[in-house]
């Protein structure tokens, strides 16, 4: 029960940290271009096609996140300058129907590319196998690896947002964009690095997870959601909120998904406790929100609108 | 003077002008079975008894979009508890239309209570993601419900009675009742707009803070519209599953809900009769460009970021702007 445990806090942690990821670059979008993206899922999922692809044309799996990276770059500039640029200045409603667009152009093209069959990304030879954690218990070095690097890029950013300059400017830009925009920043080119900023971490969680899932259309589409709920739970343009929010939202979905029923046969009999928590368990993170925001409307870490 | 007279009147000739609009769609509504039937093509009917159900939620949505500001991205969510009101009822042994719609209705009120009190806490985009959020919640529910197919969903063995009677039995019965609906919802929608209550709405969305100083409360009116709305979308809901006879989450999925943003949008916001035109147009440009490629989705997605980008005022932006129609307002 135990090991079954820390198995499943550990999958939610490796979970967590790619929410974090594409949370991360969705709330500085959303706090400092007060721009709603539902095309954010899209780019996970550009992500892990990237690298799918350069991964097999070289044959390595480095090679291929070699690569895939100013692919990345230049799949979000071109979608900043060709689209997103001109939505700025409109209504979240115009936003809202816009990226809405973006997603169905971007599943279709994806479709038309490289086939509706999932495709799978070689595991990097040092990350392959597992390793002991307790007792019988084992966890795949991958796994593992997905979570330092998580970390690592999540405290790089955290040193860039408060220690840097353009980190400075990402703060004040969240704080107040006419302002900043007064004081003499280009404005355009902050938001620009912004977005491809966000491109760039979404694109990087969805080529982390290429090795350990098929690489298939819907892949966005079920983390776009979660994600939304991580950076409402957070609280809209805070990077602390949406790293705290994906590790909550990330736990109680994975642990939850698996315990509740478990818990639930404490307090009814077991045929029902079962099927009690099958319904239950994808509701888990949605009832968390409505609590969390029942509590504090602007997220965890949101300033009050 | 005469200026004042002009500003008095103009919201009245756009109100009668959108009535007239509506009069117009209803009766080439009411025209399109025969003529389907002299084409001697009635597949026509299904394909029309579908448009108006959309046709009913898109104008619920845009009840509390175009009216309230509420960007509901989950009014799929109603038009699920609809079609599943009509299937778990249905497995019962009820099979009667009204009690369907009684229950789609009551369901949908109690959810859109309390995710409305919860949503309307925050507004903007954080609005807009958490109805998502909710709408995702739903349908997630019913993936799981495996009594009734989960994923699969589950076909319907009839279409509902009438009061005892096998109206809905042919597909003309089936699209006139569905019309007669829309049509009674839409003077309701258009009573409501243009009540005591549709005024207070209205200036709320202009601005909350005005209106709460002159001793409204914005929360109680925008829940009390969110409600209704949510219960008229799952009407459409119940007519969709006597359409397809067949129900599953699929209705349910986000990107119905995206869907039906775009009809509202395409056809005008805060229009009511516009919304029913842009559930045609939506729908048409559906089934043409799904004849023409299986990538359709590609081509609609592009023409919905054009849109975006270069009329900002749906049809009826382009409309005006081509001179055609006045500009209201």
């Amino acid at each position: 029960m135990m090991n079954l445990f820390v198995l499943q806090l550990l999958n939610g942690v490796q979970l967590g940290v790619l929410l974090f990821l594409i949370a991360a670059g969705l709330t500085l979008v959303f706090g400092i271009m007060d721009v709603i993206n539902l095309a954010h899922g899209v780019l996970y999922m550009v992500g892990a096609y990237l690298i799918a692809t350069f991964a097999a044309a070289t044959g390595s799996f480095w090679w291929g996140f070699l690569l895939m990276l100013p692919a990345a770059v230049l799949v979000g500039l071109i979608l900043e300058f060709v689209v997103m640029r001109r939505l700025y200045a409109r209504s979240h409603l115009d936003q809202v129907l816009a990226t809405f667009g973006l997603v169905m152009i971007a599943t279709e093209a994806v479709k038309i590319i490289w086939g509706t069959a999932p495709l799978s990304v070689p595991m990097p030879d040092v990350f392959s196998g597992s390793i002991p954690l307790m007792g019988p218990l084992k966890y795949p070095v991958y796994r593992i690896a997905i979570i330092v690097a998580g970390l690592a890029v999540g405290l790089g950013l955290f040193v860039m947002v408060n220690y840097t300059r353009v980190g400075m400017l990402l703060r004040a830009g969240a704080t107040n964009r006419s302002t900043v925009s007064a004081l003499g920043v280009d404005i355009n080119r902050l938001f620009a690095v912004v977005f491809t900023l966000g491109a760039v971490l979404a694109c990087l969680a969805g080529a982390l997870v290429a090795p350990i899932l098929s690489v298939d259309t819907g892949m966005g589409e079920s983390v776009l959601i979660l994600t939304f709920v991580v950076v409402v739970i957070g609280g809209i343009g805070s990077v602390k909120g949406a790293f705290l929010g994906a590790l909550l939202v990330a736990v109680v979905d994975t642990v939850g998904g698996v315990f509740g029923p478990i818990w639930l046969r404490e307090i009814m009999d077991p045929a029902a406790a079962g099927q009690t928590g099958r319904v239950l368990a994808p509701m888990l993170v949605y009832i968390l929100m409505a609590v969390i925001l029942s509590v504090k409307p602007a997220g965890l870490f949101g300033r009050t609108a | 003077m005469s200026d004042a007279t002009a500003t008095l009147t103009a919201p009245r000739r756009a109100l009668t002008g959108r009535l007239k609009a509506a009069l117009v769609l209803f009766v080439l509504f009411a025209l399109m079975p025969p003529l389907a039937a002299a084409l001697n093509d009635p597949f026509y009917v299904l394909i029309g008894t579908r448009i108006l159900a959309f046709a009913i939620a898109a104008m619920a949505l845009d009840l509390i979009l175009g009216y309230g500001a509420m960007v509901s991205f989950g009014h799929a969510a109603y038009l699920g508890f609809g079609t599943y009101a009509v299937a778990i009822l249905a497995s019962w042994g009820v099979n009667d239309l009204v009690l369907q719609i009684l229950a789609a209705i009551a369901i949908s009120a109690i959810f859109a209570l309390v995710t409305g009190a919860i949503s309307l806490r925050t507004k903007g985009v954080y609005f807009i993601m958490i109805t998502l959020a909710f709408g995702q919640m739903a349908f997630f529910f019913f993936i799981s419900l495996s009594a009734y197919g989960g994923d699969d969903g589950v076909a319907l063995m009839q279409r509902s009675t009438v009061l005892g009677m096998d109206l809905l039995k042919s597909d003309f019965g089936l699209y006139y009742t569905t019309l007669a609906i829309l049509v009674a919802l839409f003077v309701l929608c258009h009573r409501i707009v243009g009540s005591r209550f549709g005024r207070v709405l209205t200036g709320i969305r202009e601005n909350p803070t005005r209106m709460e100083a002159i001793g409204y409360s914005p929360f109680r009116y925008q829940l009390t519209a969110f409600v209704i709305s949510g219960c008229i979308t799952a009407v459409a809901g119940v007519m969709l599953a006597n359409q397809a006879q067949f129900v599953s989450p699929a209705f349910m999925s986000w990107h119905r809900s995206g869907e039906l943003i775009v009809m509202v949008v395409l056809g005008g916001v805060g229009t009511l009769a516009g919304p029913i035109a842009g559930a045609v147009a939506a729908l048409l440009l559906e089934e043409w460009l799904g004849a023409l490629s299986e990538h359709w989705k590609l081509f609609f997605g592009v023409f919905l970021v054009l849109m975006v980008l270069f009329s900002p005022r749906g049809i009826t932006g382009l409309l005006e702007k081509a001179g055609i129609a006045r500009r209201q307002e």
